[in-house]
């Protein structure tokens, strides 16, 4: 698929929304299928698997999911540009492996904490350098650093591991507010959160990104920083990833090379359920958020109702299919509504 | 006079040689080999050292080869690992089950059952209009946990295995591995196929543009389902033939190759976006990728390094792609300005 035709389709998308109510608008979204699904979801779990309803549960769902949750927020607005980072799982374990080679090395915690995220925002900018100024296509990219990262990562520390970390840190990873069930880097993740709800929505850095991901010739025209759009995102998933990377060391107080290996491909699908499309130009953080819980709700259900992660994995793989297939055979019906008769125009796939 | 002719013409030929884009790669791979005979002879001139270069890529070649095609029609199957696993483990119950059943069934059920799952894969992206990263990331997932799910904790041991069938994994014609043998037949074929026919030159025109090739009338979703079909079905033969080499299969059997094969794939100079490549690279960059895990150990150097080296090629491959594709839009363009 040509960019061109991707454009004038967003384009009569664009126009086809707003004939509709505005309540129509907002609810009958992907986006808000997904999230009430996962209220569906959570409700049902609640109600059926016993376990599932206690307020430790929540504690636990929210940390497992958590480097999941932070990763995703750069990776959508990545993915509504169209490009794609395949290495941030690798830059979890590298950031993970620095920490605890540099705090087992004598540094300070906190001093080897602020090396990793530095080190993770060379390793965006690594990928944002190749990606804008060479002009390569990011998922041959990313899957290049993908296993450079990691090979430095697994070359840094073998097959060891190094669990010795400050006890203040581990326990805070784990810690809880007060008495109640919301683990404390939920606050963490909320005003990043915050952060990139106003970046994508609220600014023209944000629209920026949508207009890249809809035409990349067009938003060069109307004035978009393309590349320098593109090179701050990567950035700011190397950062991200090694703040998610200095947690997985923290919550399991332990440091190695394989840490978080195959993330990448769990924080793509979340992000993909939650309504990002692959092509670029389309998504919400809202959704993607709602996508990550919707995995992280089913799965922790799941293995409370003593299913394995196997079947979890049939189930995620097929939502992923299936929430794609439906919205594009339902785009195949409204347009078959349109034009009686008419056989809608065949489109040919294209990989992301 | 004739000799001018005679020298531009060699020089030609060799200006075409170097051009080819696997060539550069089978050089790298030619110095990695090189490198690591000249520290230990025994890389290459033991029977162990020439078996295993030959041996050891069999496998991830014809994954790669699958994975070629499909990426040269723009696409890409992420669940190529996930189908090995599967075929695999389906061949050693295969055995167990229908003991005395002829190996050639066997293979034949593994490929027809690998390709089934590829057409799965073709049937969701040409006709729901799906990006096939998507699609083929779900699959990866959900033909692993039916893996899984089938297998349980059991898995199948040489012991399980007819003696034959093992020792087709091991076993040589005139010091060429059989497995090796294999991979070169269907790389040959394919290759062919892919170079010469009408169908082949289609998957390029395909891949180049999607939009054109539609107007041009091309039957793009019977190509796409042709494609799709084919890596599953080479996926299903390199399961049966990691059962052959290692015997041993649990349910995470080829689990992290559909990295590996893009990876090669990307290495041989298949370009991501579709329309340029050749199976011929993909193969030789699945080559390189496995012989560079045994090289570096000899090499004096740690083998969890192995990743970083291959992250370093991958990036290096690309970008050595992208700098050849620039130089030749600048000769096209001065050509141009020439005939003016």
């Amino acid at each position: 698929m040509t960019a061109t035709t991707t454009a004038a389709a967003a384009i009569a998308r664009t126009y086809r929304d707003y004939d509709r109510p505005l309540w129509q608008r907002v609810l009958l979204t992907r986006e808000m299928a997904i999230v009430a699904l996962v209220l569906v979801v959570a409700v049902v779990a609640a109600a059926t698997v016993r376990g599932f309803g206690q307020p430790i549960t929540v504690t636990y769902l929210l940390l497992d999911v958590m480097p999941i949750l932070l990763i995703a927020l750069p990776m959508t607005l990545i993915m509504i540009t169209g490009e794609i980072d395949l290495s941030v799982a690798s830059i979890v374990g590298l950031s993970s492996v620095l920490t605890g080679v540099l705090t087992a090395g004598g540094l300070p915690f906190e001093v080897a904490a602020v090396v990793a995220l530095v080190a993770g925002a060379v390793c965006g900018a690594i990928n944002g350098f190749l990606v804008t100024v060479v002009g390569l296509p990011s998922l041959a990219v990313t899957i290049g650093t993908l296993a450079l990262f990691r090979g430095l990562a697994v070359g840094l520390l073998g097959t060891t591991a190094i669990t010795d970390f400050p006890e203040f840190w581990t326990s805070l990873a784990k810690a809880r507010v007060g008495g109640s069930n919301v683990p404390v880097v939920l606050f963490v993740f909320l005003v990043l959160l915050a952060v990139f709800v106003v970046l994508l929505h609220f600014t023209p850095f944000g629209r920026g990104i949508y207009a890249i991901g809809l035409s990349k010739a067009a938003a060069r025209f109307s004035g978009v920083h393309v590349e320098r759009t593109k090179f701050v995102l990567f950035v700011l998933a190397g950062v991200i990833s090694a703040l998610a990377g200095i947690f997985y060391t923290l919550r399991f107080g332990s440091a190695r090379g394989d840490n978080a290996t195959g993330l990448e491909l769990q924080v793509i699908a979340a992000v993909v359920l939650g309504g990002v499309s692959v092509f670029g130009g389309r998504g919400a953080i809202h959704g993607v958020i709602a996508g990550v819980l919707l995995i992280g709700v089913l799965s922790s259900a799941l293995r409370l109702a003593n299913v394995t992660s196997d079947v979890i994995n049939i189930i995620t793989g097929a939502l992923l299919v299936l929430s794609v297939v439906t919205t594009s055979f339902l785009a195949w019906l409204r347009k078959r509504r349109r034009a009686p008769g008419g056989t809608p125009r065949v489109e040919a796939s294209t990989a992301g | 006079m004739t000799a001018t002719i005679e020298k531009t013409a060699v020089t030609k030929r060799l200006h075409a040689i170097g051009a080819v884009r696997e060539f550069g790669i089978l050089i790298a791979l030619a110095l990695v080999v090189l490198a690591a005979t000249i520290a230990n002879p025994n890389f290459l001139f033991s029977a162990d050292g020439w078996r295993d270069l030959l041996l050891t890529p069999a496998i991830l070649v014809l994954v790669a080869i699958g994975q070629a095609i499909v990426i040269i029609t723009r696409n890409v199957d992420l669940s190529v690992g996930s189908i090995l696993g599967l075929s695999a483990y389906l061949t050693g119950r295969l055995f167990i089950d229908l003991q005395g059943i002829p190996i050639v069934a066997v293979f034949v059920i593994a490929v027809v059952f690998g390709g089934l799952l590829g057409l799965v894969n073709g049937a969701l992206v040409a006709f729901a209009k799906v990006p096939a990263m998507v699609i083929t990331l779900g699959t990866l997932y959900a033909y692993r946990g039916i893996n899984v799910l089938w297998t349980g904790s059991d898995r199948i041991n040489a012991s399980d295995l007819p003696k034959d069938f093992l020792a087709l994994g091991t076993g040589q014609i005139l010091w060429i591995p059989i497995l090796t043998i294999i991979a070169v037949v269907v790389l040959a074929v394919t290759g062919w196929i892919m170079k010469n026919t009408r169908g082949g030159r289609e998957f390029y025109a395909i891949g180049s543009d999607p939009a054109a090739a539609e107007l041009y009338g091309l039957r793009v979703t019977r190509r796409l389902l042709i494609a799709f079909a084919t890596s599953g079905a080479l996926a299903g033969l390199a399961g049966v033939l990691y059962a052959a080499r290692y015997g041993t299969i649990n349910s995470q059997a080829g689990s992290g190759w559909e990295l590996d094969a893009v990876g090669a794939a990307v290495i041989g100079g298949v370009a991501i976006t579709g329309g340029v490549g050749s199976v011929w690279g993909a193969a030789i960059g699945a080559w390189l990728l496995l012989t560079i895990n045994r090289a570096l150990p000899i090499l004096g150097i740690p083998d969890f390094w192995q990743r970083a080296v291959v992250g370093v090629l991958i990036i290096g491959a690309i970008v050595l792609d992208r700098v050849l594709a620039v130089r030749q839009k600048r000769k096209l363009l001065e050509a141009r300005e020439d005939d003016r």
